[in-house]
């Protein structure tokens, strides 16, 4: 049975068998061998999961933390955190609407996510969502009868042990970056996807529909598999803010296609991004990386990034097989004291492979962001093209962008096109658009989304309306 | 109807309009002439509500409501309407989805529901096909690569959809072509109505061969010092502005 962990919720029997044990114990902060080991026993993991967190924690201890990135943020504490904390029961949560922070439920509200969603995001216990128990279901039944699997990362371990050793470190090694190893250490749960050969995955997945939001942590893991010639579209991420009394979120996501096969992963983030004043918020420290490992493959990673303090992530692509095609698309947001230090890696190993990089970055307040982004082209990537398109949109004049391309090519048959932009929300175009009825937000909204539209025209239907509404709720207060 | 009393305006500390009279009944055309710099745009920009010009006295009232008192997008929803000398590009946003979203706002400030998407769709057909403008205007973005005739020709493509009251159109002949000007000049004669009153801020006497006026007034030094009719432009054009500027 391949439980989602939404299931894992409603299912008490299920829950309580595992739970049990750790129900009420919340790994006291600190940072050591024995916490590693502490969060893989109470997980039940097998061995050799055990030996590889360790070795990845040994490592992590032999690092330091990044410093070329532009953000700059306060030392972290690493010994102040706790690393384990037992699922949250039903009974933990708000139990209804009305113990839900009104200012998140007003946020709801603008964004026009419907009731019952509302309380999920809000983190109500999921057995009082009673229209989600319906969808969780059938949903389940479409999955299972195309073979595809979609659980939890602790589930897969357990149930499908061979797949996640073969394919867990294979994309973003234990010894890729400081948070990434820290990540590999300590990580609690996250999403395993599986599409077998020539499946095209019958519906788009989404975390929404796991709900594991209401415990997923700060250390997710995500991997996605798919087989020669399948599809998966994967949604992450909801379009709710989520203000987690945790500062620091270190997520590694790894995609591996196959011959001929397709990931297009999509996310909306709006973590917590503090507030006016740059106090609290999220440190989003994300390593995200696929390989297109087949021939013909295709990986796509489209981003609305508008929360978090501070975003520190690059999506990226190896095309190590021949024909392989990769794509990242994105729209980040800062305001206020956000900053945004991202971008994107497209490495061209094999034959005629071929990139597209579009970043669309929109500075309000007094926001700082940042483009980074390396296309590596090498030497046995004949006929290897990229093309960059790189535009910044200013909101202000205490805001700033700032782009970092790094372009390496050691073919001479590489095509390498990159095109850059920076520009304003001008007065005249808000004078214009309110001179025909819109009011002064709307109007650079509209400004906004024309700037974002190439990125938004990727996006799944549903989420491009969400991501939308998203900006128009980052940007509020920006004008006037 | 409109009514400006001693209207003054500045401009980072420079007065622009020191003390303008003019009253647009529904129905008349008024042509408002004058040299360079002398407050002809700027007069266009007050009444439509730019927050780039401060209002430091005089009044103006549009069919008895206080028209300086509301923002911009408010006077929009009363009927106002500025075609701009320099239309604004808007990068990413399509012709027909812009003309929508600014129809819909509009309504909505009057408290009128909706425009169906069919029934808009018709409406700008038409209004397009009677401008001679080609189809694929509606997904072009808004004034991106335009040349300066399209541009034009785009704000009476608004003016007409959008429907309103009080025309303001600022140096709406500047850079056309004559076949341009034929075109902008038969929509806006296709509104001339009881229900309708504009103020025509022009340079040149030419277009006013093609959209005949029934007021000229002379705008120099920020105030109106000479009205006349129709004549009054030819007789500018013949001898200048010169005498206006000792005048004043």
């Amino acid at each position: 049975m391949s439980d989602t962990a939404l299931e894992a919720h409603l299912n008490k029997s299920y829950e309580h068998g595992w739970v049990t044990d750790i129900e009420s114990d919340t790994l006291p902060p600190g940072l050591n061998e024995g916490t590693v080991r502490a969060i893989s026993a109470r997980k039940q993991e097998p061995e050799w999961l055990l030996d590889w967190r360790l070795k990845a924690f040994r490592h992590w201890q032999t690092m330091t933390e990044p410093a070329w990135q532009k953000p700059q943020h306060e030392a972290i504490d690493y010994q102040a955190i706790s690393y384990w904390s037992s699922p949250k029961k039903p009974t933990d949560g708000p139990k209804s609407l009305d113990e839900v922070d009104p200012k998140l439920l007003e946020t709801y509200e603008k964004l026009g996510i419907p009731l019952a969603e509302r309380a999920a995001l809000a983190g109500i216990a999921v057995d009082a969502v009673f229209d989600s128990v319906s969808v969780a279901t059938t949903f389940k039944k479409t999955l299972s009868e195309a073979g595809v699997i979609f659980s939890s990362f602790s589930e897969a371990v357990r149930e499908h042990p061979d797949l996640i050793r073969k394919y867990l470190g294979s994309v973003v090694p234990i010894y890729d970056n400081y948070y990434a190893a820290l990540n590999c250490a300590v990580f609690s749960d996250g999403s395993f996807v599986y599409v077998p050969k020539g499946v095209r995955c019958p519906m788009e997945l989404s975390t929404y529909f796991r709900i594991n939001a209401i415990n997923t942590g700060q250390f997710e893991r995500t991997l996605i598999v798919v087989e020669d010639g399948a599809y998966v579209s994967y949604l992450e991420g909801c379009t709710a803010p989520q203000r987690d009394k945790h500062q620091l979120h270190a997520a590694v996501v790894e995609l591996v296609a196959e011959g001929n096969g397709q990931i297009k992963y999509s996310t909306v983030q709006n973590w917590y991004p503090g507030d006016e004043n740059g106090r609290g918020g999220i440190y989003n420290f994300v390593t995200k990386r696929g390989i297109c490992k087949g021939n013909g493959s295709k990986i796509s990673w489209t981003q609305v990034e508008t929360g978090s303090a501070i975003t520190w992530k690059y999506p990226s692509v190896i095309l190590k097989g021949d024909d392989t095609v990769g794509e990242f698309y994105s729209v980040a947001v800062t305001n206020n004291a956000q900053q945004a230090d991202t971008g994107t890696k497209m490495i061209h190993l094999g034959r005629n492979t071929r990139s597209t990089i579009v970043s669309k970055g929109i500075s309000a307040g007094r926001a700082d962001q940042t483009y980074r982004g390396l296309v590596k082209i090498n030497k046995k990537a004949d006929n290897a093209r990229n093309f960059t398109q790189c535009d910044s949109l200013l909101i202000g004049d205490k805001c700033g962008a700032h782009t970092f391309p790094y372009i390496e090519v050691k073919s001479p048959t590489a095509t390498i096109e990159h095109e850059a932009t920076t520009s304003k929300v001008s007065d005249e175009q808000v004078f214009y658009l309110r001179q025909r009825g819109l009011s002064t937000e709307d109007a650079v909204n509209l400004v906004v989304n024309g700037f974002c539209k190439s990125v938004f025209q990727q996006l799944p239907m549903e989420f491009a309306v969400e991501a939308q509404k998203l900006l128009a709720v980052s940007l509020e207060g920006s004008v006037g | 109807m409109l009514e400006i009393k001693n209207l003054q305006a500045s401009h980072e500390g420079r007065a622009l309009l020191t003390g303008l009279d003019l009253v647009v009944r529904p129905g008349e055309v008024h042509a408002i002439m004058g040299p360079n710099g002398a407050g002809k745009s700027t007069l266009s920009k007050v009444l439509s509500g730019s927050e780039d010009y401060d209002v430091t006295g005089g009044t103006v009232t549009w069919n008895g409501k206080d028209l300086l008192a509301m923002p911009t997008e408010e006077r929009a929803g009363e009927g106002v309407f500025l075609g701009f000398q320099y239309p604004v590009e808007i990068p990413g946003v399509t012709n027909d989805y812009f003309l929508r979203t600014a129809i819909n706002a509009q309504r909505k400030r009057r408290g009128e529901p909706e425009i169906s998407p069919g029934e808009f769709l018709k409406l700008l057909n038409a209004k397009m096909a009677f401008l001679e403008m080609d189809a694929s205007f509606k997904r072009r973005f808004v004034n991106v690569g335009f040349s300066g005739g399209e541009k034009k020709r785009n704000e009476i493509l608004q003016l007409l959809v959008l429907d309103p009251k009080l025309i303001i159109l600022d140096e709406i002949d500047s850079g056309l072509d004559i076949d341009a000007l034929h075109v902008v000049a038969k929509g806006v004669n296709s509104l001339r109505d009881s229900g309708h009153a504009f103020v025509l801020v022009t340079h040149y006497q030419r277009l006013l061969d093609y959209i005949v006026p029934d007021f000229v007034h002379v705008l120099v030094g920020g105030k109106i010092v000479r009205s006349g009719d129709r004549s009054l432009a030819l007789d500018l054009e013949a001898h200048g502005y010169a005498a206006d500027r000792v005048g004043a």
